[in-house]
């Protein structure tokens, strides 16, 4: 298929839509989806001739005709990967893009806080959701975004009044599976913190390893004044599977905000981040792990715009290659003229195992106030022979000592993870895939 | 202990503070709350002696002093001690020696020995027990790496070890999450006794809930338009700065 | 109430501390640079024919360059003819001892603080000065001979060890490696040499002053000092020089050889003249250092650099034999009108080379900053590793800070790591300080030293502290 004949199918399939979406939408979000279709149309699937999408070549995406998915029942024993022992929590499960009341489950939520779905809010409280949705992911400039708005249809929001603690995480959990031809889903997630409010928050995505499939995501967070988020997105998609996110977070006075983003699977994923620190005493935190192999690509966009006095951020990115894949990661940093006392802090770390895999790694500072502390560090390189060496002193076989090191190196991110079972999950899902190639050298 | 009279203050011609009155006494925990831009800051500012403030009118006596005419250090060394809202960085400054010096300078000052290593280490040991700090933070550099939980947490152990007569905290609880509040309010009550006094400026009520005032001030607009017990925190937290400003106001034109 | 400024200018207003002029009569060639000039200096040194042919193709060398302008430091042009390239303080007579050295002169180290006496013999440093262009008086001779090393100034070295000298000069530096080594290499007049034989680890610091005195002069000095097999030597550097109103040219040449597991800590304190507040006078420094390491081999540069109106200068290791180490430890400090670009260049050659860098800048008054630095790593250098961390440190803000790091990889199984921060020191950390009830100038000093805390820990002791108080001297009066 060509990309004309793709925008067309989009187009086409969005305008025999419309009648359906009368009936279910809010009258507010019409106009809201036809300006987004038509920059979708306008602005077209990002090419490597874009700036921000210069390594990341798309093109597979815009030449499969996926197809919309239908609503299908699967069991429960389907989303059991997903499950995270020991970890008490509210649980929101959606299968190709559709809410599934069946297998989601509550947890202690607190007053007032709302865990639910987007399709049941625009039916019944659409107040809940107008105020927030596309007000952080903007689709003027992201032709991906737009999609997204264009078609989304459902997803979690979450939304937790002021001055509460949520005491049990939330897991929304996003399943695609397909009976044959390769389907697309818009996930729409809408998390919105009240004032001095705490809350943990767990994005997960997969699907059966083999399956082709496209998930196009867009999260929207609102952290309020004095909030503290965490917020841990695990990916792990079908390895012959397509995965586009856009994340965008807007904080208040004082919020502490932390995301932890693993990525695991996906033939090709990219991950757009953006923050954007609007008051004082902002603390920000943005950590990653990746993990590819094979042929795989995995591209990260990072962008903390510093708009206040005061703010901190903190970001590590870590990621680990094998075979002939490739990794993108861009990290920006944007200090405005007024945020005086900023404190940045950017690190990238890439392990290369082996000598076809690929990194372009692009930190990139915009620093236009003078009282300031911004650094930021890069390392691309191997394993360290010293350290490789001085475990194998103490006895301990290559193919351990080369395993220890890769775990180390890995286990640092997840280590920032507060949720301990949630932690152990990880661990035993980072075990599962570390490229054996590193493991015997 | 502490008696502000008619104090006005500005910030690059900007007047901030348009005439505080506020009297403190040993003993007492005075909240003073207040909007963004109400001037709260400032005034921890200025009782600290921040150079950026210049003081147009009014004066503040502190133990029988006039406050205004030392110079920070001094303040320090006479018992005055800002929890800082936002924690300075110095890098390469190991936290324990800095305290150390700054003991030794405060110690000195009131005419007591200095304390030689051991002898601090021993102290520190025991206050850091008292706000549940990691000991390896004594060994970083100050503030730097530390989270924004250790960060206010280490202002507190600060004071702790200081044993200061005037304690200001600045928004000691912006950017702590619930238990790292609790943790911090515990060691400031354990440091609360007869002869000390504490001000704890702050936007928020919910820090009150742990330390509990005698008095609360609320500030607007660089004045204090209302002071009531503790109840009137929790007055603000349901009605918001709006009914007391429009209130105050009123008052102020009448 | 006073505020920190009023400290702050008083210290401000503090004079170079070493800004005296020794009244010592001179011998001198006349001002100008040519052929004649060149014959003329290894003429006065009764040097071998040899070392004058290297001189003059040098000289020739220098002729057909031009003077570097990728630098970013500025400055009037250097009128070359008019300099006077070599002046020696006039031997009275043939010196037999310490003693006999010139008491106007040893008054001057004295006042400098440099060992010089037997009496200073507790302080274990063995130190050769280097007076204008002349080494004037070399301690512990005979202690270090009885070792085998060989410490002296470098003319005595080319009368009496031609053949070691002959067999190092120009191998790490060539004479026509660049405009100012080519320049220094036809005119230098004196300098150190130290030869430290294979095994021996040389028992004591050894340590050279340079001091500049005499009215238009250029120093033009040369060290070379060969580590043989195993062998391991800290050496330790420093120079002052006295106020003067003109630009003094100061163009040195430092070679190292590393051999075979050798070690070399190479340490600098400059203090030259930086010249006055409005940027009049002060000494324009423009060195080349560069050491070459084989096999197992370590080489270590650390540089305080306070002084000079202008500095430029990469001391940069060859990582040439497998497994050899390189490491650059560097605090520069520009205050008011100085202008700093420095930096150092770390070249793998050989495989499993390792090199650290880690550089502190400081820029205070109207003071730019600049580093600049190379890490290349060669195809056939595989497994190497390095590590750079440059850090900028601002005071006020008419002053700037400027990283210019260059990577070269072209080894897949190396590792480059960098990593780069820009701060402040602001009038918030101070305060903060002072909240804590420290002095201003204490706030500061604890400031700038935590900032420079990884560099001066490389310093041998004596030198650190020495550093520590001249950096607090070359800063005070920049904040506030």
């Amino acid at each position: 298929m060509a990309v004309a004949e793709a925008h067309d199918l989009y187009r086409a399939r969005f305008d025999a839509l419309a009648a359906r979406r009368e009936a279910t939408d809010p009258i507010w979000l019409a106009p809201i989806r036809a300006r987004a279709m038509q920059r979708f149309v306008a602005l077209g699937f990002p090419t490597t001739r874009h700036e921000e999408w210069r390594f990341t070549n798309i093109a597979p995406i815009a030449a499969t005709a996926f197809a919309e998915p239908s609503i299908t029942a699967v069991d429960r024993s389907t989303i059991a990967p997903f499950d995270v022992r020991g970890m008490s929590c509210t649980r929101l499960v959606f299968v190709n893009g559709h809410f599934s009341e069946a297998l989601s489950s509550a947890g202690a939520l607190g007053a007032g806080v709302r865990a639910t779905n987007l399709a049941t809010v625009l039916a019944v409280d659409p107040g809940l959701v107008d105020p927030y949705i596309t007000r952080c992911a903007s689709d003027e400039d992201q032709a991906l975004v737009a999609l997204n708005t264009a078609f989304a249809h459902d997803g979690a929001v979450i939304h937790v009044p002021a001055r509460t603690v949520v005491p049990d995480p939330i897991h929304v959990i996003y399943l695609s599976t397909t009976s044959g031809a390769p389907t697309v889903s818009h996930p729409r997630t809408t998390i919105v913190v009240g004032d001095q409010s705490q809350v943990k928050i767990i994005e997960s995505y997969g699907g059966p390893d083999g399956e082709v499939y496209f998930t196009n995501a867009v999260t929207e967070v609102v952290g309020g004044a004095g909030s503290h988020v965490e917020h841990v997105r695990v990916q792990r998609e079908s390895l012959s599977a397509y995965h586009v996110a856009n994340t965008q977070v807007r904080l208040d006075r004082a919020a502490v905000y932390a995301q932890h983003s693993f990525v695991f699977g996906g033939a090709l994923a990219r991950n757009d981040i953006g923050a954007w620190l609007g008051a004082e005493g902002i603390h920000c935190t943005l950590n990653g792990l990746y993990l590819a192999s094979g042929t795989r690509l995995v591209d990260t966009h990072t962008a903390i715009d510093h708009a206040k006095p005061h703010c901190e951020s903190h970001e590590v990115y870590k990621g680990m290659l094998d075979g002939a894949s490739r990794g993108v990661f861009n990290g920006k940093i944007f200090v405005r003229l007024d945020a005086q006392k900023t404190d940045a802090k950017q690190t990238n770390k890439v392990l290369l195992l082996s000598d076809d895999a690929t990194i372009n790694t692009k930190p990139q500072l915009e620093i236009f106030a003078d009282d300031v502390k911004c650094t930021h560090g890069a390392t691309v390189g191997q394993l360290d022979e010293t350290q490789l060496f001085y475990l194998r002193a103490r006895g301990i076989g290559e193919a351990q000592a080369r395993a220890m090191l890769v775990h180390a190196f890995a286990s640092e991110v997840i280590d920032h993870v507060s949720l301990e079972p949630l932690r152990d999950s990880l661990e035993s899902t980072l075990l599962t895939l570390l490229p054996k190639a590193a493991l015997i050298g | 202990m502490l008696q502000i009279t008619n104090l006005h203050a500005r910030v690059d011609d900007k007047s901030i503070l348009r005439g505080i009155n506020l009297s403190v006494k040993a003993g007492e925990v005075h909240a003073i709350m207040g909007p963004n831009g109400s001037g709260k800051s400032t005034l921890a500012g200025v009782l600290a002696g921040r150079d950026a403030y210049e003081v147009t009118d009014g004066s503040v006596t502190y133990k029988g002093q006039d406050l205004l005419e030392l110079d920070p250090e001094e303040r320090a060394r006479e018992g005055l001690f800002l929890a800082f809202q936002y924690p300075v960085e110095i890098p390469g400054v190991n936290n324990a020696y800095f305290l150390k010096a700054a003991l030794n300078a405060v110690r000195t000052h009131r005419g007591q020995p200095e304390l030689d290593a051991m002898e601090f280490m021993a102290l520190v040991k025991d206050k850091a027990k008292l706000l549940d700090m990691d000991s390896g933070l004594l060994s970083r550099p100050v503030n730097e790496g530390f989270s924004g939980g250790e960060k206010k947490r280490n202002e507190i152990f600060q004071m702790a070890v200081l044993e200061p007569t005037l304690c200001v905290l600045d928004e000691t609880d912006s950017g702590l999450d619930i238990d790292a509040l609790r943790i911090v309010a515990e060691g400031v009550n354990a440091l609360r006794s007869p002869d000390r006094a504490v001000i704890v400026v702050t936007h928020y009520q919910r820090l009150l809930n742990y330390i509990v005032p005698d008095f609360v001030h609320v500030l607007s607009e660089g004045r204090i338009i209302k002071s009531g017990g503790k109840e009137l925190a929790l007055e603000l937290e349901d009605k918001g700065y709006g009914w007391i400003e429009a209130d105050g106001a009123a008052v102020a034109r009448g | 109430m006073s505020t920190s400024t009023d400290t702050i200018e008083q210290l401000a207003t503090q004079e170079y501390k070493y800004g005296f002029v020794t009244d010592v009569e001179s011998e001198i060639v006349p001002r100008g640079l040519s052929e004649a000039t060149v014959r003329a200096i290894s003429q006065k040194k009764n040097e071998p024919e040899w070392l004058l042919e290297w001189r003059l193709r040098a000289f020739r060398a220098w002729l057909e360059m031009a003077e570097p302008a990728w630098h970013n430091v500025h400055y009037p042009a250097i009128d070359y003819q008019d300099i006077i390239y070599y002046s020696a303080p006039k031997p009275k007579k043939q010196l037999a001892s310490m003693d006999e050295v010139d008491p106007e002169i040893r008054a001057t180290f004295k006042k400098l603080g440099i060992p010089l006496d037997e009496q200073m013999r507790l302080s274990g440093i063995a130190v050769d000065a280097v007076f204008d262009s002349v080494s004037v008086a070399t301690t512990f001779k005979d202690k270090l001979k009885d070792l085998g090393i060989i410490f002296c100034s470098f003319s005595e070295a080319v009368l009496e060890h031609p053949d070691l000298v002959r067999q190092y000069l120009g191998t790490v530096v060539p004479h026509t490696d660049n405009f100012f080594a080519a320049l220094n290499s036809a005119v230098f007049s004196d300098g150190s040499f130290c030869y430290v034989p294979k095994g021996v680890r040389c028992p004591m610091e050894l340590s050279t002053y340079f001091r500049i005195n005499a009215k238009d002069t250029g120093q033009f000095e040369r060290t070379l000092l060969v580590a043989d097999e195993g062998a391991f030597v800290s050496y330790l550097e420093g120079c002052t020089a006295p106020i003067r109103d003109e630009n003094q040219l100061h163009a040195a040449v430092v070679e190292l050889v590393a051999l075979d597991g050798a070690t070399i800590k190479y340490s600098t304190v400059q203090n030259w003249y930086p010249g006055n507040k409005d940027g009049v006078g002060g000494i324009y420094n423009f060195v080349t250092k560069r050491g070459k390491a084989m096999a197992n081999a370590k080489i270590t540069w650390t540089q305080v650099e306070t002084g000079s109106a202008i500095t430029w200068k990469y001391p940069s290791c060859i990582l040439q034999g497998d497994n050899a180490v390189g490491e650059f430890y560097s605090v520069a400090v520009t205050n008011n009108m100085q202008q700093a670009d420095t930096g150092t260049k770390m070249v793998h050659l050989g495989k499993n080379t390792r090199s650290t860098i880690v550089s502190k800048g400081i820029s205070a008054g109207k003071g730019q900053n600049t580093y600049r630095g190379l890490v290349k790593i060669n195809k056939g250098a595989a497994g190497s590793r390095n590590y750079s961390q440059c850090d900028s440190l601002l005071i006020g803000d008419r002053c700037g800070a400027h990283t210019f790091p260059y990577i070269e990889v072209k080894n897949p199984s190396s590792t480059v790591e960098h990593e780069a921060s820009t701060s402040k020191i602001g009038e918030d950390q101070i305060f903060y300080l002072r909240q804590r009830g420290l002095s201003t100038e204490d706030a500061v000093n604890m400031i700038v030293n935590g900032f420079c805390k990884e560099v001066f820990r490389e310093l041998p002791m004596e030198f650190a502290v020495e550093a520590q108080k001249l950096l607090g001297i070359s800063l005070e009066g920049s904040v506030g």
